[in-house]
């Protein structure tokens, strides 16, 4: 079956996520309708002096009982092991397993996976043996003494950024194409348009595809403080990730993984899978415009709003037979910072005009902090089981709205209502832009 | 449907011999190897003593861009000045105009119709710089000390030192400087980095959503902390002082007994043949196959290649059915090569099951000997020689190996041939697999 563009309908057929907020897809679900945050003191380290103490962390999770042979991946790391249990979850709900005679060379990966956490003690401990404080400069040699016998290989080969597909890929014996990507924030976003663009291509008939990151270690609390982007509210946690609040004061880390099977409709039909929703749009863009800020037109995110739209055939300036707009819910990226929340509220205004008021836009990462290179994955599940519910999940701690930002962004509490069509916008340092558009099941 | 072509019409490559494909080609067929004892710090602690490098007056990075960007300079890693330096060689060698080459003329490719495919390896911070701000968060005992740290001491880095160290730092700069607006990724699997990210940007192409991208990788593990990561993967050969650097690389040689790292990469400018035509362009050649397979490796980290090359064998297979073009068709190969014994294994086998008896005549193009394993900028070299091969119709040299079982892979002068179809591949620390196949323009 084809869609508009001739392309094969490329459908979602298995879900899967580990989250601050649960690791199983219907209590995240319950706690995301219910306003609930993940957001607390770190626990990894002891952060009590950072300007930011708090994140939102994964609890009690135990990746080993999602897998075949756990022996098998011994040496993977926080990345994999979350990525490991998703994957698990979405396999598992495609009903993949089952075989079919499932030609396992036409399945492959496309992760948006972030690159691994660093021993950090180790690290410090090794750098500090190999300072010379004379010269002002690490001495190479007295360095290497000290790491042959302070760091572990497997820890350090694990924190390369493909490591995840790999043990993917191993545990469940896919052969097809392969690939990670890095795009920041956006990362998990293209990995899923492209691995749509991969089905519709021919190269595969399923792949699987998401990411899987956490930043809540030393250096990135560290680099992400330098930065000031972080929320300081320290006397607040649960109450720091603020998007589009008048108040925002930047981000709150987050952490996990988010996999969805994603497969043509003829494929899964011939196999008898349930596709729970369609991947209808996809856009990508680059700002070019500075490492450090958005474009402050909000280019580079109208541009890849409005690639998915065309890709989609949506007029965003229509509306239906009912009064209602082409898009019936935006996942807002919605970081918290000032810079982001305004800008992305100047893109939705710009592509979907007077119908942009109208649409109900909210952000996850009020509750579940923001999970990097696995936001985007995170937040597109967050729009399928949207559209399965019928409900759209709130921006909590919006108690003093920025007069600026005039859009609904679903204030506090869930809503319920007719939804057929979402998007979902992820944006990431340095200027990167996907959009995805997801739609309803319909035969 | 048939889709839309897409032909290769700049190279810009940046390897130990220098930016750009002149110096790399001269030392491909002259037979040079650009691998020495390291300078840039004291190797004496590890197994390995040798490198490719670029020298400090072979990359000056405030030279390379427009001075509108001479200050984001201070905030580029080593893989970042080496991914702008090659894409002003690939821009300047399309004959594009960008914004970096005349902010006032019109660009030759709408920026939002350029995209930007960059291959980035785990970019290590600098040892120096981030030591000396560790260093003030020391207790009395000498120790670490975290507290210090979060109270005060990390205001000791520089505000933007995080953004150094984004593997899409890369893209990100270049996409910048030369105003690339198109869909821009950054791709992170080791070795495949840079033919994962040249077959994007062709899927991209064909799809409409670009009409050229700047495509490839680079990346640099000449540093402490790379270089010990390589050491742990088991990629790197154990030299001796007194022996010739450039002899240690030895792909497919019975006695090969590792890799040394290079630094540097390719990109090269993709771009649709109708755009390239309607500019009157001159190709080096048409990329018509693109295939990316998982091998199952003995280890779920991919660190253990697959014994029988089978994910290996898979991708060229399918490139080559894309390409439209039988195992006879193809004239030269140019694998990775990396002279890692496991992974030469695993090569051969590939090449021998897909190639049959042709294996043994068919010529091998090798880069790793002249200018190391660039990791995820090594695809990138290796398309940017074999598109120059394919243009001048000429095999580059080979250096070292003798004795190389079944392939056509021993030292050899550099020689003219008739090569319509050129197949790269490589196979990835982490077990992904990537074949592109070249097509002469006739």
């Amino acid at each position: 079956m084809i869609d508009q563009n001739n392309n094969p309908r490329v459908v979602i057929t298995g879900m899967g996520w580990i989250t601050p907020l649960g690791h199983d897809l219907q209590s995240v679900w319950s706690k995301l309708t219910a306003g609930a945050s993940g957001i607390r003191s770190i626990t990894s380290f002891d952060a009590s002096t950072f300007p930011t103490s708090f994140a939102a962390q994964v609890c009690d999770y135990d990746f080993t009982t999602y897998l075949k042979d756990p022996s098998l991946h011994e040496h993977a790391t926080v990345n994999t092991q979350f990525a490991l249990g998703a994957a698990r979850q979405a396999w598992d709900q495609a009903h993949l397993s089952d075989g079919n005679g499932l030609d396992l060379r036409r399945v492959g990966i496309y992760l948006g996976a972030g690159e691994g956490v660093l021993d950090f003690d180790a690290y410090a401990k090794v750098d500090l043996a190999g300072w010379d404080p004379q010269v002002g400069a690490v001495d190479a040699r007295k360095w290497a003494h000290a790491a042959y016998e302070a760091m572990d290989s497997h820890d350090e080969i694990g924190q390369e950024p493909n490591m995840p597909i790999s043990h993917i890929a191993r545990e469940f014996g896919i052969r097809g194409p392969a690939c990670n990507c890095l795009t920041a924030c956006a990362a998990s976003t293209q990995a899923i348009g492209e691995a749509v663009d991969m089905l519709h291509r021919g190269d595969a008939d399923v792949m699987i595809s998401g990411g899987t990151h956490t930043m809540i270690h030393v250096l990135g609390v560290t680099g992400f403080s330098r930065l000031t982007t972080l929320s300081t509210r320290t006397d607040d946690p649960p109450g720091a990730s603020r998007p589009f609040n008048r108040t925002r004061d930047g981000f709150v880390m987050g952490e996990g993984a988010g996999v969805v099977v994603l497969e043509t409709l003829d494929h899964a039909l011939a196999r008898g899978a349930t596709p729970v929703a369609e991947i209808i749009g996809y856009g990508s863009s680059a700002d070019a415009f500075r490492i450090t800020d958005m474009h402050p037109q909000g280019r580079g995110p109208a541009a890849a709003i409005r690639q998915a739209l065309r890709q989609a055939g949506i007029d965003p300036l229509a509306t239906d037979s009912d009064g209602r707009p082409s898009i019936h819910y935006i996942s807002a990226h919605g970081t918290g910072t000032m810079e982001n929340d305004s800008i992305e509220t100047l893109a939705i205004k710009s592509v979907f005009g007077d119908n942009a008021p109208r649409i109900p836009i909210s952000s996850i990462k009020s509750m579940m902090g923001h999970l990097i290179a696995a936001a985007g994955v995170v937040e597109l599940i967050t729009c399928v089981l949207a559209l399965e519910h019928q409900i759209v999940p709130p921006t909590i701690n919006l108690h003093a709205p920025d007069p600026e930002l005039d859009l609904d962004y679903v204030p506090n509490d869930a809503r319920s209502l007719k939804l057929d069509v979402c998007l979902s916008n992820s944006f990431g340092f340095g200027g990167q832009n996907d959009t995805l558009i997801v739609k309803r099941y319909e035969a | 449907m048939a889709r839309r072509r897409v032909v290769i019409t700049g190279l810009g490559p940046v390897t130990g011999f220098g930016i750009g494909i002149k110096p790399l080609w001269d030392a491909m067929v002259e037979g040079r190897s650009a691998i020495k004892r390291i300078e840039r710090f004291n190797p004496c602690g590890f197994p390995c003593k040798v490198a490719a490098v670029l020298s400090e007056d072979q990359l000056i990075i405030r030279k390379l861009v427009p001075k509108s960007d001479r200050k984001a300079t201070k905030v580029m890693c080593r893989d970042t000045e080496l991914a702008v330096a090659a894409a002003g060689a690939a821009v300047r060698d399309a004959g594009l105009i960008t914004k970096a080459i005349d902010p006032q003329a019109a660009p030759t490719i709408a920026p939002d119709r350029m995209g930007c495919h960059i291959g980035a390896g785990l970019i290590a911070a600098d040892v120096d710089e981030l030591t000396a701000a560790l260093w003030t968060s020391r207790a009395a005992d000498g120790r670490f000390d975290l507290r210090h740290w979060g109270a005060s001491g990390m205001e000791n880095l520089t505000p933007l030192w995080l953004l150094k160290y984004l593997p899409n730092m890369l893209a990100c700069h270049v996409t910048i400087i030369h105003d690339c607006q198109g869909p821009s990724n950054t791709i992170t699997c080791c070795e495949a980095s840079s033919g994962l990210s040249i077959g994007e940007s062709m899927r991209v192409i064909q799809r409409g959503a670009a009409d050229a991208c700047l495509s490839g990788g680079a990346e640099s593990k000449v540093n402490p902390m790379a270089f010990l990561r390589q050491h742990f993967a088991g990629r790197l050969a154990t030299t001796r002082d007194d022996e010739d650097p450039t002899a240690v690389v030895r792909p497919f040689d019975p006695n090969a007994r590792g890799s040394v790292i290079g630094e540097g990469g390719g990109i090269i400018v993709l771009e649709a043949l109708d755009s390239a035509e309607a500019r009157d362009a001159d190709p080096y050649a048409e990329l018509v196959g693109f295939a990316s397979t998982q091998s199952q490796c003995p280890d779920a980290t991919g660190l253990e290649a697959e014994p029988d090359g089978g994910g290996i064998a898979d991708a060229i297979e399918i490139a080559l059915a894309q390409a439209g073009a039988s195992p006879d068709e193809i004239d030269a190969l140019a694998p990775f090569g990396s002279s890692i014994a496991a992974i030469d294994q695993a090569e051969s086998a590939a090449i021998k099951r897909v190639f049959g008896s042709r294996a043994a005549d068919l010529p091998m193009v090798t880069t790793v000997p002249n200018v190391g394993n660039c990791n995820a900028g090594a695809g990138g070299v290796a398309v940017a020689v074999a598109a120059k091969a394919m243009k001048t119709q000429t095999l580059p040299a080979r250096l070292n190996t003798t004795g190389a079982d079944g392939l056509n892979a021993d030292a050899a002068p550099s020689c003219s041939a008739d090569l319509r179809h050129v197949l790269v591949f490589t196979t990835s620390q982490g077990g992904q697999n990537v074949a592109l196949v070249l097509r002469r323009m006739d």
